[in-house]
């Protein structure tokens, strides 16, 4: 194996991993404060790419000579802000009323809404069946080292996602907010007696849950240079996929799973270049493995069975 | 089965009605095809319901169904008779027919294994898609005969599952959902790519011969002549009598309560000596198979078969039946299954509106109505003891 191909696999490999773990987080978050697997997340990364879509055109209407850096600035904080909101109506209309159903309910429930939104987008936005080319917004330069090209716009992308992993986590462990998700997230009821309004507590979680996923689908637009109404399902089964893998509950694990996973699609594609089309079938089939082998995931969850 | 101690004739003349009362219903909104009549219908149809449960004719209808049950059944196979004799030349009709008999086959499948056991299966098209491709591969050897290749499809379908068995015994909740879930999408991709079964284009699937004659043909009897459906749609309808037969047995009986009990509760269940492995074995097996039987027979049908069919989409609208008709409930489910499937079939104006609408109704009875449309009932230990 050349030594370069093997760095350009790594990199590509660490960007899809930072992807797929920003998903993981909003589903390990939800499944904290509210014991439920919100299967729309994916569909959710999907609406903030096309959020920022819509802000590239309605900004581009308006100054058509912006600079690149003031543009990404902005549609970033227009898809993250009107995902955070969007979030916060899905959890306090629809998810705060599954909570009492069947865990089979509201997985079927929140993948039904996955629908609804991935068909919504398909109907009414103008063209949204087709997929979409999504602005150029940074830099096109590249350092060459042999055969291996490292894309500027990639080290700046990873580094975003990596600071917002890193300030997540700086607001779960230091801060009074996070010290009240966390509270909420172990046990509810004594959180309310503590004095945490657990609703406004949720609403929080699931702004925070969707603003990352938001930048995710920001970040994928970016990088991928396309985005489709259809992108979200996958993404969705890949963030859940990494989220118990991890270990439910846990954002280390729902990092840990993200990587992983992006891991077993680079190696499955390494592995096996006479069938790299069979990347995915490889990646399932090993998250199959795992759950025979982990049946609670990675880092286990710290749950005491009550009989 | 011993509940003709009640057998009034009422009850009798009742369920009859009842049976006719469907078949004109189903003829009309087959035959119709202005969309504002089929509209009418439909709402004349809500509003009957409405009308007579608020009247207690519903009631009435259930109960007198209920109590004569070999009647009842005899009578829904009745009514499926005679609406494949009012359509025997159309074709289309004839294919939505097949489409509900097989699709309500597919469900009872992951009745067993959710409604019985509380197994949660994500890839029932996988397991349909399974005996689709069996059939497939099969009808090139044409020495095979049919009802074989149902079977072998079928025997492949449970063969495939149970590489998932160890992790869904291990798994358990969210973690258990997402083995189903990884296979769907694992056996999705895997099509897609695969060039021998066809790629994401698909495969030919060859028609069925029995004794030298060709599934495929249309058939003339005297001045008539019969759609190439009409032997398709009373195999399913066989096929769907004899799975119903077949799954009802195994509520009523000792392994149906062993079934109840370990998705009750596992804990308690195997206090009492019942082997928890065994039973989640079995039903997730038994469901496979018969998800594996009908695939295999649909794919015959169709004539062509790629994996868009058994996408995870389909896996999900496989359980949002199960769901709409009332997890655990047989009647629920097939009367489910019809409503998904006719609905945007006959309603083409919703057509390109088909997913939205319908992800939007199943998220509504979710969250408003989490029983189904018809709850199963408490099971009544002696007839006609109310529970």
């Amino acid at each position: 194996m050349d030594i370069s191909l093997l760095a350009q696999f790594t990199v590509n490999g660490l960007m899809l991993g930072m992807m797929y773990a920003l998903v993981a987080v909003g589903f390990t978050l939800f499944f904290g404060v509210l014991d439920i697997i919100v299967f729309s997340h994916g569909d959710v990364v999907m609406v903030g790419a096309f959020a920022a879509l819509t802000g590239h055109y309605w900004l581009t209407g308006i100054y058509p000579d912006m600079s690149m850096w003031v543009e990404l600035f902005f549609i970033s904080c227009i898809s993250i802000i009107t995902v955070a909101a969007f979030g916060m109506i899905m959890a306090k209309t629809m998810i705060l009323r599954l909570r009492s159903a069947s865990p089979l309910n509201t997985l079927l429930a929140t993948m039904m809404l996955g629908t609804v939104l991935r068909e919504a987008v398909r109907l009414f936005f103008p063209g949204g069946s087709n997929p979409k080319p999504f602005p150029v917004l940074l830099p096109d330069i590249s350092a060459s080292f042999g055969d291996f090209t490292l894309r500027f716009d990639s080290v700046i992308l990873f580094v975003l996602g990596a600071l917002l992993i890193v300030s997540l986590h700086l607001l779960i462990t230091k801060t009074k907010l996070g010290m009240a998700i966390r509270a909420v997230a172990q046990d509810e009821e004594t959180a309310r007696l503590m004095g945490v309004n657990f609703t406004l507590i949720v609403l929080i979680t699931f702004a925070i849950g969707s603003a990352v996923a938001a930048f995710a689908g920001v970040m994928n637009g970016l990088y991928y240079n396309e985005i489709n109404f259809g992108m979200g399902l996958l993404l969705g089964a890949i963030g859940f996929s990494a989220a118990i893998i991890g270990g439910l509950g846990n954002i280390y694990g729902a990092i840990l799973g993200g990587f992983l996973f992006a891991g077993l699609q680079t190696l499955g594609a390494v592995a096996m270049p006479f069938a790299s089309a069979y990347k995915d079938v490889f990646a399932f089939g090993v998250v199959i493995l795992i759950m025979a082998w982990k049946p609670t995931g990675l880092i286990a969850e710290k749950t005491s069975e009550r009989v | 089965m011993s509940t003709n101690t009640t057998n009034s004739l009422s009850g009798v003349l009742c369920s009859f009605a009842f049976a006719g009362v469907i078949t004109a219903l189903m003829t009309a909104i087959f035959i119709v095809e202005s969309q504002l009549l089929i509209a009418g219908v439909l709402l004349g149809t809500i509003g009957a319901i409405v009308i007579s449960s608020k009247f207690g004719v519903t009631s009435i209808i259930l109960k007198s169904l209920g109590e004569n049950e070999n009647l009842s059944n005899a009578l829904a196979v009745l009514v499926t008779l005679a609406l494949i004799v009012i359509f025997y030349d159309d074709h289309y009709v004839l294919f939505i027919l097949c489409t509900i008999l097989l699709y309500s086959v597919t469900v009872l499948g992951l009745n067993i294994q959710l409604g019985y056991a509380g197994l949660i299966n994500f890839s029932g098209a996988a397991f349909f898609g399974v005996g689709g491709y069996t059939a497939a591969v099969l009808s090139q050897y044409h020495s095979i005969p049919p009802i074989l290749t149902l079977v072998i499809g079928g025997i492949i379908a449970a063969i495939v599952g149970s590489i998932l068995l160890l992790p869904i015994l291990r798994t358990s909740g969210h973690y258990s959902a997402l083995v189903t879930l990884a296979f769907a999408l694992l056996f999705k991709v895997f099509l897609d790519v695969n060039d021998s079964l066809g790629g994401a284009q698909g495969v030919d699937v060859g028609s069925f011969t029995l004794f030298g004659w060709d599934f495929g043909n249309d058939i003339t009897i005297g001045s008539y002549d019969v759609s190439f459906y009409v032997p398709y749609v009373l195999a399913s309808l066989v096929m769907l009598c004899v799975v119903f037969f077949f799954v009802r047995r195994i509520e009523r009986s000792w392994i149906g309560l062993c079934l109840d009990s370990v998705r009750i509760d596992e804990v308690s269940s195997s206090c009492f000596g019942i082997n928890i492995v065994r039973w989640k074995i079995v039903a997730f097996t038994i469901g496979n198979f018969v998800a594996g039987l009908s695939g295999a027979l649909y794919a015959s049908i169709l004539g062509y078969i790629s994996p868009a069919n058994f996408s995870f989409g389909d896996s999900l609208m496989f359980l949002s039946i199960l769901l709409l008709g009332g997890i655990g409930n047989l009647w629920g489910t097939i009367i489910a299954t019809a409503i998904v499937v006719v609905l945007p079939e006959k309603f083409q104006v919703i057509q390109e509106y088909r997913l939205f609408i319908y992800s939007t109704l199943v998220l509504l009875m979710i969250v408003y109505r989490p029983v189904g449309l018809l709850p199963r009932k408490t099971r009544t230990y002696r007839p006609g003891e109310s529970s």
